[in-house]
């Protein structure tokens, strides 16, 4: 589908920069650094959900040969109320420090209590074994229905409700209701003839990266700290160093290594101030700390589990004409669930003239709530698209036709405020409509097997924020490329890609390198789906001052006007004179004038929102209730594809990502709130066995406001597939699934309720 | 994570003494010990490869047709031998299942009965064929039914200081055939939900001469069903005998809720596992 629109790199598919070092193993991720005079740090976690820390004794820790340090919540300073935005939300900052490591009360299992820097990992290990606790357990409020009933124990005595703008006057789980509203509600359900409405449950995910949380920190004598963490933001981690150590910001530098994933629970810091603290109280030695997999699953991520209500009306001929939401997120235990991200997505693919929707931010004893690729985007078009496939199903339309018929498109006004721009989803549905899956007839299954299609719809905004970068031509005619976004998708790449094109050279001649926070002007964090778009856009710009610095120096090469010059197909040329090669010039810059360096920092603006369509077959077993997913095909409007293997690979992951949602992820927890299956083969992600290769139909409607037409792809892809899934599990049984996951055991009780015999 | 000495050994008579410590244990493929060892799920001290015993690395079938499979038999080599795949396929569906291709080369029948998990995939299916175990100790050599061999999760009739030496299997019957089926989530990576064997021998005329069910991941060892030859000896197989048999299976499962999953579910799983691992073993009657 990409089409070259005149592009020389763009929509090519060259040697990833990084691949070598990537496939030989070279690639230095977070805990693969190692400093000289380095100390090993290990986390002692509460075994509770919700208990006061009475007293903390670390004297026999302390006498374990080899122990140099041993910090508690004591050590951290005290923090007020402040709000910092890092990227994909706001957090508090006194939060943020309370989770650090606990002050007066551990507030989940697993929430990180005391830390131990050692000469040895075990001489660490042993030491936190010898820390003794004195805890008064209280009990824990483990879910949303619990943590909202009126009188419900509050964990926090300082959060109160934000009531649509207004604070409440007692302490509450509830730390925030907002509300968005468009038209008259009641006058839209009055003008409708069929009625839908559903309450949908959904469980606690974790993102699921494979690199667990690392960092390493020297806390130096003159003041200066080095951080060296896997991060989706380095500038933001040196702004919360600062914020929670309370030093000044020029003090901190943090060095980002490679990373394995991240998908928003890599953007704010869990290890760094803790080896901070460590490095200090041991006489500036570095300590490294990284989290095994049952930390990462009990202490870090995960996303919310939530209860969204929609109720849904429409005229015969299907058009809505009114919709309202209704969502409680858990914060876990600090405020801060996706639920205002939810709000916005929960039903922006429609145009529909009166709506309500209405979100809750509630705390409860489970680990506080991070980003989760597209947050808050598949828990609430799960319950959407359920719905309007039950509202389809009721008026006996196609699922594409209701969703073309109320599709939204430049001009719509959504729910929430921002009226769309030059938007993509009436092409993406179409592509899908036209796709040979969609035409294609589903074979029926025998025996104890039943098949089903369904479909489903996503949105999400993208974001544009702060990207800087700097470049230097190289007298090889290189151009070395300084960025300060970390890559997790391939962004070396697309944006050396997108340099490329603007200066006017083949790709391979760009040399990206991700740098370290005072190696480059600030950046906002990989995340939002904005770093090919944004990123891109600063590339852009920066490809534009290289060529014209160059184009300056041929000139005085050439003896002309610059204005006389034009750099074509690798050579410039002028008027009545042999041209000259791209590399004589890059080779006389010193003669005609010196080096070409060119730095640029923009705060960007004209972010593309992005629609995807997902298109799925599946096939459920009656008698054990498991889910097989047999084909699978995305289409997603991306504006323009950089670098199309990495499209792909990023619809890909979203829809491996969405399907374990969807199927079997998890967090499963016993009365008393411990964690029970804080490992990958009990909280069971997908295996490469588990799915079909998933087609990616990639859709160009270009965004008019970047060069090159980039809207973000990362998140879009996560948002339909659980509502895809459970719209073909109902195609196959005829059972609408209302509850994530839709684990075998779930599917075979729902089946039964519904008097489905096997 | 603890700190462990590490001891090769090549005879059984070293393994026996350097097992005598009460912190010593055998390593076979070190899939379930090690993993339990850093997880402090397992305490141990020194820990004593068995893999260079020539006798536990033994894998014949012998002039009667009987199986010998050594202890420390890696699966690879079990479902790779094709005698053995053609007639022992219910323990070759077990051992070709348990973990992955990776896992496979290097665990051990003798690691998955001695670790004794409710759920290990080899012990229904070995059950059913009616396998024995061959073990030693300070008192000398024993032989155990593995059907007596797990007594509780974790536990088996393994005295202090004992060894597992090696599997017997013994020569299928004519007109028998086997399978073992188990139900995970996913398709690979996963523990068993519940588990079925099946053994089946037909007579002259068609009608079930022996058979033998044992179910795993539905009570704290494997658990026989009893009442399977009473059903079904002397009948003609079925889908309704099938469907009887499934039936005797979930009122002898004795599943709890855990986060592999619920009772409910294990009970209806026993059921249609036992179902399809019948007509499975039949259809293989050849
Ligand atoms: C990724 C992964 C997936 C897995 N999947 C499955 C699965 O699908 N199904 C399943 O059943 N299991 C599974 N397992 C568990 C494990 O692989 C099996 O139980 C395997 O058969 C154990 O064999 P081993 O040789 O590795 O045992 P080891 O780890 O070497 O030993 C296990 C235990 O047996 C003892 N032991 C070993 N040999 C002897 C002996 N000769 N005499 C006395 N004691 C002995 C050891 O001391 C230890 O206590 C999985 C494990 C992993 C890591």
């Amino acid at each position: 589908m990409t089409q070259s629109n005149g592009f020389k790199v763009i929509g090519t598919r060259p040697v990833r920069h990084d691949g070598v070092d990537k496939v030989t193993g070279r690639a230095l991720y977070g805990a693969d650094v190692r400093l000289n005079g380095q100390l090993y740090g290990a986390m002692l976690r509460s075994p509770h959900a919700h208990a006061r820390i009475v007293a903390i004794d670390t004297s026999e820790a302390a006498a374990v040969p080899g122990v140099k340090a041993i910090v508690t919540g004591a050590d951290l300073p005290h923090v007020g109320d402040q709000i910092a935005d890092i990227g994909e939300g706001a957090v508090n900052l006194r939060h943020l420090s309370a989770n650090i490591l606990a002050g007066r009360k551990a507030l989940y299992f697993g929430h990180a209590i005391a830390a131990v820097a050692a000469t040895s990992l075990t001489a660490a290990q042993q030491a936190v074994n010898k820390i003794k606790v004195t805890w008064e357990e209280l009990p824990p409020v483990l879910n949303l229905r619990d943590a909202m009933a009126a009188g419900a124990a509050p964990l926090h005595p300082d959060v109160f409700t934000d009531e649509l703008g207004e604070k409440s006057t007692t302490p509450s789980n509830i730390a925030e209701h907002l509300r968005h509203e468009k038209g008259d509600i009641a006058a839209g359900f009055a003008e409708a003839e069929v009625v839908v409405e559903r309450e949908f449950v959904t469980g606690t995910v974790h993102q699921g990266y494979i690199e667990p949380h690392s960092a390493t920190v020297q806390w130096n004598a003159d003041g200066q700290l080095t951080v060296y963490c896997s991060t989706q933001g380095a500038f933001g981690v040196r702004r919360e160093m600062s914020e929670i150590l309370g030093v000044p910001i020029s003090h901190v530098k943090v060095v980002p290594t490679e990373i394995g994933g991240g998908f928003g629970g890599k953007l704010n810091v869990y290890l760094e101030p803790v080896c901070a603290l460590l490095s200090r109280k041991a006489g500036g030695r570095p300590v490294k700390m990284t989290m095994s997999r049952a930390d990462v699953l009990a202490a870090t991520g995960p996303t919310s589990a939530s209860i969204v209500r929609v109720k849904l009306g429409a005229r015969r001929d299907g058009t809505l004409t009114a919709a309202q939401a209704w969502m409680a997120f858990e914060a876990g235990a600090f405020p801060g669930s996706p639920v205002g991200s939810a709000a916005g997505v929960i039903l922006a693919p429609y145009d529909i003239p009166n709506v309500v929707i209405d979100g809750f931010d509630v705390l409860c004893n489970k680990p506080k709530a991070n980003a989760y690729r597209a947050p808050g985007g598949t828990n609430a078009a799960y319950a959407a698209e359920s719905m309007i496939d039950e509202l389809a199903r009721a008026l006996k339309m196609g699922p594409i036709e209701i969703r073309l018929k109320n599709a939204a498109r430049e001009g719509t006004r959504r729910a929430d405020g921002p009226v769309f721009p030059r938007i993509g989803f009436v092409e993406t549905l179409e592509a899908l409509l036209h796709h040979p899956h969609f035409q294609s007839r589903l074979e029926r299954a025998t025996g104890s097997r039943r098949r089903g299609r369904g479909i489903a719809a996503g949105f999400w905004f993208n974001w544009g924020g702060t990207s800087s970068a700097s470049a230097q031509v190289n007298p090889d005619g290189t151009v070395a490329l300084s960025e300060g976004s970390t890559d997790i998708g391939g962004t070396r790449t697309s944006i050396a890609m997108q340099l490329a094109e603007s200066i006017g050279i083949p790709v391979n001649l760009v040399k990206p390198q991700v740098v370290d926070t005072d190696s480059v002007g600030y950046n906002d964090a990989t995340g939002g789906s904005r770093t090919t778009f944004a990123t891109g856009m600063v590339a852009y710009e920066l490809g534009q001052k290289l060529r014209e610095e160059l184009i300056a120096h041929a000139a005085r090469q050439f003896e002309v006007e610059a204005a006389a010059v034009r750099f074509e197909d690798g050579a410039f040329r002028t008027d009545g004179k042999p041209p000259l090669s791209y590399f004589d010039v890059c080779g006389a810059l010193r003669d005609t004038g010196g080096e070409i360096v060119a730095s640029v920092s923009m705060r960007t603006k004209g972010e593309g929102p992005a629609f995807g369509a997902h298109l799925v077959d599946v096939e459920v077993d009656i008698e054990t209730g498991k889910v097989k997913i047999l084909r699978y095909t995305a289409a997603q409007d991306v504006g323009r594809a950089i670098y199309p293997p990495f499209v792909e690979g990023q619809i890909q992951g979203g829809v491996a990502q969405g399907v374990g949602w969807a199927l079997n992820e998890e967090y499963l927890y016993d009365k008393a709130g411990h964690m029970l299956n804080a490992g990958f083969l009990d909280y069971r992600m997908p295996t490469a066995l588990d799915l079909p290769m998933i087609e990616a139909l990639i859709v160009e409607v270009p965004n008019p406001r970047h060069p090159y037409g980039v809207r973000g792809v990362g998140e879009v892809p996560i948002v339909p597939p659980a509502g895809a899934v459970a719209n073909a599990i109902f195609d196959a049984l005829g059972v609408r699934m209302t509850e994530l996951p839709m684990s075998p055991a779930r599917n075979i009780a729902a089946l039964a309720a519904a008097g489905v015999a096997a | 994570m603890q700190t462990f000495s590490y001891r090769s050994v090549s005879t059984v008579e070293e393994a026996l003494a350097a097992l005598a410590s009460p912190t010593a244990r055998a390593l076979g493929g070190g899939t379930d010990l090690i993993p339990m060892v850093r997880e402090g799920r397992r305490q141990a001290d020194l820990v004593v490869d068995v893999k260079g015993i020539p006798e536990l690395g033994r894998l014949e079938i012998d002039a009667q047709g009987n199986l010998t499979i050594g202890a420390a038999v890696a699966l690879h080599r079990v479902y790779g031998h094709p005698e053995v795949a053609r007639r022992w396929p219910g323990l070759v569906d077990a051992a070709s299942l348990i973990g992955g291709t990776a896992v496979q080369g290097r665990a051990t029948l003798g690691g998955n009965l001695c670790t004794a998990s409710p759920a290990g995939d080899s012990i229904p299916a070995l059950i059913v064929h009616g396998a024995t175990l061959i073990v030693a100790g300070p008192a000398g050599r024993r032989s155990i039914p593995v059907a007596a061999f797990c007594i509780g999760p974790g536990r088996t009739v393994l005295g202090p200081g004992e060894l597992l030496i090696a599997i017997q299997v013994p020569a299928p019957r004519p007109r028998s055939g086997a399978a073992y089926l188990r139900f995970i989530p996913r398709n690979e990576m996963d523990i068993a939900v519940a588990s079925s064997g099946v053994a089946l021998q037909l007579d002259a005329e068609g009608h079930i001469a022996a058979i033998d069910v044992a179910l795993g991941a539905v009570g704290p060892t494997p658990i026989v069903v009893a009442d399977a030859a009473a059903l079904a000896l002397g009948q003609a197989p079925s889908a309704e005998m099938a469907a009887k048999l499934g039936a005797a299976a979930t009122a002898a499962a004795r599943p709890i809720d855990d986060v592999r999953g619920t009772a409910a579910h294990r009970k209806r799983l026993v059921d249609v596992l036992t179902r399809r691992a019948f007509m499975a073993a039949l259809h293989r009657i050849g």
